[in-house]
């Protein structure tokens, strides 16, 4: 644990708190007061972002414990995204209401994410990012051609969800529906990482044989590890589909998989404060982009057509040059802004 | 019978510019230990470039054919230059993660140029069918395995007789003692990388020639994964077999699917399925090295 100097723990209860220090407290109440009253100031199309960040920071606290914190690659964890989707249109077809529709949409996707995890017994580094790969295209297959359960290339419709009799069909409801699950999972990841299991995932991503000399069973942390974090991945595959209320198997594809992983990486590896960031950068990224189009299509048109084109250019852009010149994330940048302002005005 | 026959060696054309891709992604492995996920995309710009300097530029093919080798030799330098040389040593998903992000911006930079709609190459060989065992195939398809055929055997050489070849294994076997012998480490690699842009190209510039060329064609660099497995991570002779193989039983499994199983696209993925066994049984492939240590 990272902590200030002069902060000092009197009591185990005080040393197991997640925030320490009034200042934190009051900088993580003031920062969801800020979040809790931005639907009011905020137009639709601004809310609906907001809700599009809150789902993909719960797909990235989510990926971050399985390769942040365990070291397991996975480029399969859009497709694990979609199996939740599939599951909880499904289960609202059927009938099925809406909190108990989510959380079978997560086992769905847990227990995909462990049958594919099973190679993770026998493969590390670059062979189990290639088996992940292949879970995604196959699954992708699946999604395309089980036409039965998803539709095929037609997709499926998706009722809005409704808990209590009360329908949350408004992107401002949504928005908090939405925050309420971002904010459980960033706890439970928060959680996670700080029990015998999180531990075991360190110790597993630092030296598999040393975790195992210590007695940690590896295969059966792996396969938790992928169940936990594809269970968290299908439940932000479920609010996906009830907020688009129409799913297809086009955005389930290698490229989500791939932006997932970019959070991760930009944010910081292995941090869920990391992970929030990147999922915030990243899902910004193309609507600054496309502000900056519609900004410059006024002095310079053809401009314009060209940014619109290049977004996934500047996405891979982005990325590069944050592996190369950034390789520790935001995360990183963020302790290093602190610190400064509380060295400031001396250099160190 | 002749459904399948027709199959097979569709299956064997397809296969032989697998072996091409999964022969540049198995050098650059071999020499350093990098997973290129923009092989495709290498194939693209390939491809895109000789387009250009025929169509819009109109060179003769030979003359753009040989203009195209040479930019790819540049290509390839710049690359690693640019995007490879800092991530000695990081992690191997910042490795993997960096050359995503290469081939996300190429391929939207060939967008950019070149649109996404599919564009043909002029007719270069005759267009009229030769027949084996009284199965119409096109000379095309025979040329672009015989020049399969001729870089796999220009490579072996290589890599048996030639300074750099040798140089290249050393480095592959033990950087370090590699390095010590007086060997550039740094050269290596830039000329891994070379060699692996070039061949890229020629497989691109093949695949033209057949069914003409659009943005999507970086996809094929996904399946150089299935054929490199199979035949191991770091094999030459491996990258050959693996090629072909999975060009070949994607080709049979997906006609059967659809013949038995009226299960369209299965062609797609069989190779992805036929990936997950092999991983399962045999991660080392055929003729990789057996460097798996059971966890």
């Amino acid at each position: 644990m990272q902590t200030k100097c002069g902060v000092f723990f009197e009591s185990y209860r005080e040393e197991a708190r997640l925030l320490v220090g009034g200042f934190q407290k009051t900088r993580f109440a003031a920062f969801l007061l800020v979040l809790l009253a931005s639907p009011w100031f905020l137009n639709n199309y601004h809310v609906s972002v907001l809700i599009l960040i809150n789902i993909a920071v719960i797909a990235a606290v989510s990926l971050n414990i399985l390769t942040g914190a365990c070291g397991q690659i996975s480029l399969g964890h859009g497709a694990f995204v979609g199996v939740g989707a599939y599951a909880a249109a499904y289960f609202s077809f059927q009938g099925v209401p809406f909190l108990p529709g989510l959380l079978l949409a997560g086992i769905v996707a847990a227990v995909a994410g462990a049958c594919f995890g099973i190679p993770s017994l026998r493969l590390k580094g670059i062979y189990l990012a290639i088996s992940t790969l292949a879970a995604q295209l196959i699954l992708e297959y699946v999604f395309l051609h089980w036409e039965a359960v998803t539709g095929g290339s037609n997709g499926m419709p998706v009722d809005s969800p409704s808990v209590l009799g009360f329908v949350f069909d408004t992107d401002r409801s949504m928005f908090y529906l939405t925050l309420i699950f971002a904010v459980l999972a960033v706890l439970a990841a928060s959680n996670v990482m700080r029990t015998r299991f999180g531990r075991a995932f360190v110790a597993i991503r630092d030296h598999h044989l040393s975790a195992e000399i210590v007695g940690v069973d590896l295969f059966r942390y792996k396969l938790v590890a992928f169940a936990l974090s594809s269970f968290m991945a299908g439940v932000a595959g479920a609010l996906w589909a009830h907020y688009t209320m129409y799913i297809t198997p086009e955005p389930f594809g290698i490229t989500l998989s791939i932006s997932y992983l970019a959070m991760i990486i930009i944010g910081g590896l292995g941090s869920v404060q990391g992970a929030v960031f990147g999922a915030i950068f990243i899902t910004i990224l193309p609507e600054a982009l496309g502000y900056l189009a519609d900004g410059l299509s006024g002095a310079f048109p053809e401009v314009s057509s060209y940014l619109l084109a290049a977004k996934e250019g500047v996405f891979g852009l982005v990325l590069v040059l944050f592996l190369i010149f950034e390789p520790e994330g935001l995360n990183h940048r963020w302790r290093l802004f602190k610190a400064y302002w509380k060295l400031y005005p001396f250099a160190h | 019978m002749e459904y399948y026959l027709q199959l097979i060696i569709n299956g064997l054309v397809v296969g032989s510019i697998y072996s091409l891709v999964a022969l540049g992604f198995v050098i650059i492995y071999k020499a350093t230990k990098v997973v290129n996920f923009a092989q495709g995309e290498l194939v693209m710009v390939g491809a895109y470039v000789c387009f250009a300097l025929t169509v819009q530029f109109h060179i003769p093919f030979l003359a753009a054919f040989l203009l195209t080798l040479a930019f790819s030799v540049v290509f390839g330098l710049a690359i690693e230059r640019a995007i490879l040389r800092p991530m000695v040593g990081e992690p191997i998903i910042s490795v993997i993660m960096i050359t995503v992000g290469l081939s996300t911006v190429l391929k939207s930079l060939v967008q950019l140029f070149w649109g996404t709609q599919i564009r043909v190459y002029p007719q270069v060989l005759p267009q009229q069918p030769v027949f084996i065992a009284g199965l119409p195939v096109s000379p095309v398809y025979i040329a672009a395995f015989v020049l399969a055929l001729v870089l796999f055997g220009v490579f072996s050489l290589f890599f048996k007789y030639t300074r750099y070849g040798v140089a290249m294994r050393a480095t592959a076997f033990d950087q370090t003692a590699a390095a010590s012998m007086g060997i550039g480490i740094k050269n290596i690699f830039a000329l891994s990388w070379c060699i692996a842009a070039v061949v890229s190209s020629i497989g691109g510039v093949i695949l033209g020639n057949i069914n003409g060329i659009n943005s999507q064609l970086g996809h094929l660099g996904l399946k150089v994964f299935p054929a490199v497995i199979l035949g191991g991570l770091d094999s030459l002779l491996g990258a050959a077999v693996g090629g072909v193989v999975i060009g070949v039983l994607e080709n049979v499994l997906g006609g059967a699917a659809k013949e038995w199983l009226n299960l369209g696209g299965f062609k797609e993925v069989a190779a992805f399925i036929v990936l997950v066994v092999i991983l399962m049984v045999r991660p080392y492939g055929l003729f990789g090295t057996h460097e798996i240590e059971r966890v």
